[in-house]
């Protein structure tokens, strides 16, 4: 009895891991089977991502997928004449890139795998008005970022409150942006959505794939057990 | 220790039913990897269609386009070359077209093509895949006889002006006409037409 | 009772029995080889990782179609073969769950063996090809984590490469000549993929047959820990509690397999990566040789090993001796048949003080490898007020603790089941 309370109480080790330190993240919203969102996500990646992050593993014949047409693909979201089938690759050169932040925007294809939707969905409202910074902005969840706030124009402009006395801060809205607080949480979902799709492209399908593989092989195990106990018969 | 009866029909419907269903299984799992041996993404990408602006071709000449790794010729035939087509059926393997995957139905005509002078060919012999040498002038090397064609230097099939093959060359049919479409008057897409990609 | 009359088969099977041992070998060791028949839940792990190895198999191959063993093409190649090969991404995710759950069910099969003496006499051999397959399975899994060149792959066989470095004399020579250059690179990645496409593959396979070969020479061993080929029917020479691998074991291994694959196919369809653990997140960003992560750990099923490692510290300012105590945290499994004096070979016949030391191992070997997979300072620091531990991390503490509590399973062992009190093993299995 000793025994199985130490092995249980063995297995339940892991749960007394501390919390990981750093920023507390927000859970990103996002729903992989919302079309629309996942369109309205590909939109402003296209917009605003693409001029300095490639996303270079990424077909955009492949947003088919989220329920768009060769043509619609062709006249809303590719601005420089490639073709469908081509990878979203991005004209910044790395050096250029390097010298102009001092780093080279990663690509995107698999950040999300890399950093977490909820990590993405928190880094891009949690930026703020720094004037010591070069690019005149700094981040909450990525301290001293080399990437300037992109999306300033719909959010508006954050600033970072320190309250001494309870040696907390937090980010408010100083000069808002063309998009409302919710507004803006929607369009970066939509974003993220849409980041966690180019990341895996097939996820989606291959669910419901094994969803029918799993009962196929739940079918299969009922015959195999019975087929087991019948000749088990003999045994005994 | 008695010995119950053994149930010989329940055992083999039941060895029945589970071969069966591994059998589904094994097929279903033999899908994935022999389609993963199909052409990619990438290589669909590379092989995706391409535009060949046929504008300035000048009358009785031709150029040649890339598509899928292989070359195209577009011929801008002048009206002795179309009119020479018709007149030497009998030297020709196949004159009546009967090898219809050669050609798309919208170029089973007798001079092969949706616009009588825009000649569109893949540059490779059927014989064992060389490209042959454009001859598109008459006479010349190739003899007084010659009304213009295409001659390939690896073993000696010679083609006319519309892609067909002579007798006596080592190719047996005539040479692939393309699936393509005219986007505009001056723009031709070749790799696909009205039916979708090849 | 079917009577054996050697027919000569007037057909195929004929011809080919005249020109090779088919029908022969197929009775020698399926339809008439007798195993006990009191198999349980813990036989069925043997048949599951030949299993998972013939998927490794085939998946690798089907993956080597497509990926790029250059370090500037690697990741991308890796890439394509998730986005642009048509089920790509489900052939990547096999062989990566294959891989990790092909240490889950060794693990498993090693504990059956544990329990139930099976390393015992006379399969101290079969054992020993065992430990020899472990040690194998462990390169195999090293050098393939290497190949999708992601900053944990980079990073994982820098510092285990490095590890040598400590050994002393050769060691530099060592790191320099698995290298193939001073630092990891596209050198040792292409060595690393010969390594883990063909080399080992092959030696794994020879190991298996040879593991084979000795279990079917002695028989296999059962819950109970009684030679059933003490009792056989005088007039047939059968095991009179043996029964024939096929069709008994053959249709319940059947069973397992669908069980296995069911396990298999709900984490590769809905979650390849567990939490971080199959495939970690780190992994998906491209090899920096500039940039370490901030956070380096092995893959799982090593951390039990890379636990112990970390608990040793530098003596005599060498980093060797924590890599000598790794290297003998895995080696000692080759040592049981010898160590273990016990008369009795399963646990159910065993006393209390097995039964205690083993637990005690298996809960060693779950801390240890939970501590592996985080830093050293998850738990924080004891207070600077105590004595003695003041300052040291709490995770360090504990991992010498269960470090030393490993060691002691094996090396108290020749003590303890010498001086344990046994019960009657039975004549005739129990079932």
């Amino acid at each position: 009895m000793k025994t199985k309370i130490l092995l249980v109480l063995a297995l339940l080790v892991p749960l007394m891991a501390t919390a990981n330190e750093g920023v507390k993240l927000d859970h990103a919203p996002i729903d992989p089977n919302n079309q629309a969102s996942l369109q309205r996500g590909a939109k402003t990646f296209v917009n605003y991502c693409l001029n300095c992050h490639s996303a270079a593993y990424m077909r955009y014949n492949r947003l088919q997928d989220i329920g768009l047409t060769d043509e619609q693909i062709k006249s809303n979201l590719m601005f420089t004449g490639e073709k469908v089938g081509d990878t979203m690759t991005v004209a910044m050169q790395k050096a250029e890139a390097k010298a102009w932040f001092g780093v080279t925007p990663p690509d995107l294809s698999v950040e999300a795998r890399a950093r977490g939707a909820d990590w993405i969905y928190s880094y891009l409202r949690s930026f703020y008005r720094d004037d010591t910074r070069p690019t005149g902005w700094n981040n909450l969840v990525y301290e001293k970022v080399a990437m300037p706030h992109v999306l300033w124009t719909l959010q508006g402009e954050q600033v970072l409150k320190v309250d001494e006395k309870t040696e907390t801060h937090r980010l408010v809205l100083n000069k808002p942006g063309i998009q409302t607080p919710a507004e803006y949480d929607q369009t970066i979902a939509d974003l993220v959505n849409y980041l966690v799709f180019t990341a895996e492209p097939y996820k989606e399908r291959d669910k419901h794939l094994g969803l029918l593989v799993l009962a196929f092989l739940g079918l299969l195990f009922v015959l195999s057990y019975y087929l087991k106990k019948e000749f088990w018969k003999d045994i005994h | 220790m008695a010995n119950q009866e053994v149930d010989q029909s329940k055992r083999k419907f039941l060895i029945a039913a589970t071969s069966v269903a591994g059998g589904v299984a094994a097929a279903a799992v033999a899908v994935p990897f022999v389609t993963s041996m199909l052409p990619s993404e990438r290589a669909k990408a590379a092989g995706a269609p391409v535009e060949a602006d046929i504008s300035k071709i000048e009358s009785g000449s031709m150029i040649t386009v890339e598509w899928r790794g292989k070359p195209v010729w577009i011929v801008n035939r002048n009206q002795a070359m179309l009119d020479a087509l018709s007149k030497h059926d009998d030297k020709l393997s196949d004159p009546k077209l009967a090898v219809t995957s050669q050609q798309p139905d919208y170029c089973a005509n007798p001079a092969r093509s949706i616009k009588p002078n825009i000649m569109v060919l893949v540059g490779i012999c059927t014989h064992l895949g060389c490209s042959p040498s454009p001859k598109l002038q008459t006479g010349g090397d190739m003899g007084a006889e010659w009304a213009g064609g295409f001659f390939c230097p690896c073993h000696g099939s010679r083609f006319d002006l519309a892609g067909r093959v002579f007798n006596g060359s080592p190719a047996p049919i005539n040479l692939v006409v393309p699936p393509h479409k005219y986007i505009s008057d001056a723009i031709l897409l070749i790799g696909a037409d009205d039916k979708g990609v090849a | 009772m079917a009577n054996n009359t050697h027919q000569e088969s007037k057909n195929l099977v004929g011809w080919i029995d005249a020109r090779f041992p088919l029908s022969s070998t197929l009775k020698a060791h399926v339809t008439e080889y007798y195993a006990p028949k009191n198999f349980n839940f813990w036989y069925f792990f043997g048949a599951l990782a030949t299993l998972i190895l013939a998927i490794q198999i085939l998946t690798g191959i089907f993956l080597t179609m497509n990926y790029k063993p250059e370090a500037s093409l690697a990741f991308a190649s890796v890439e394509y073969i998730m986005r642009d090969v048509s089920w790509g991404r489900l052939i990547r995710y096999m062989h990566s769950t294959g891989a990790s759950m092909f240490f889950v069910v060794i693990y498993l099969h090693m504990f059956r063996g544990l329990m139930y003496g099976s390393y015992k006499t006379p399969r101290e051999l079969i054992w020993l090809f065992g430990v020899g397959i472990f040690l194998v399975l462990m390169g195999e899994a090293f050098f393939g984590y290497l190949l999708p060149w992601g900053q944990m792959s980079y990073w994982g066989a820098q510092v285990i490469i490095n590890l040598f470095t400590s050994i002393p004399f050769i060691g530099p020579d060592i790191s320099l000549w698995l290298r193939g250059d001073y630092t990891v690179s596209d050198a040792t990645l292409n060595r690393f993929f010969a390594f883990h496409v063909i080399a080992l593959p092959l030696v794994l396979l020879g190991l298996v047959v040879a593991h084979l070969i000795a279990l079917h020479e002695v028989g296999s061993n059962n819950p109970d820990g009684v030679e059933i080929k003490k009792n056989k029917d005088p007039k047939t020479h059968i095991p009179l509690d043996g029964i024939p691998f096929h069709p008994y074991y053959t249709v319940k291994d059947l069973m397992g397999v669908s069980v296995f694959l069911l396990v298999f196919s709900a984490i590769i369809f809905f979650a390849p990566e567990m939490g971080g653990y199959f495939l970690e997140a780190n992994n998906f960003i491209p090899a920096d040789p500039l940039k370490t992560p901030a956070h380096i750990a092995p893959v799982w099923y090593f951390t039990p090993y890379y636990s112990i490692l970390r608990a040793v510290p530098p003596i005599l300012n060498s980093q060797f001796p924590g890599v000598a105590a790794m290297g003998l945290s895995v080696v000692s499994f080759a040592f049981l048949p010898w160590l273990d004096r016990s008369p009795v070979k399963s646990i159910r016949y065993r006393g209390n003080l097995y039964k205690k030391w083993l637990a005690a191992f298996v809960v060693s070997f779950l801390i240890l490898g939970y501590l592996g997979t985080e830093p050293s300072n998850v738990w924080g620091q004891f207070s600077v007020n105590i004595p003695l531990l003041g300052g040291a991390d709490r995770a360090t503490v504990v991992a010498r603790i269960f470090s030393v509590v490993y060691f002691s399973f094996f090396a108290l062992m020749p003590w303890y089941t010498k001086r344990d009190k046994t019960k009657p093993v039975p004549e005739r299995v129990t079932g």
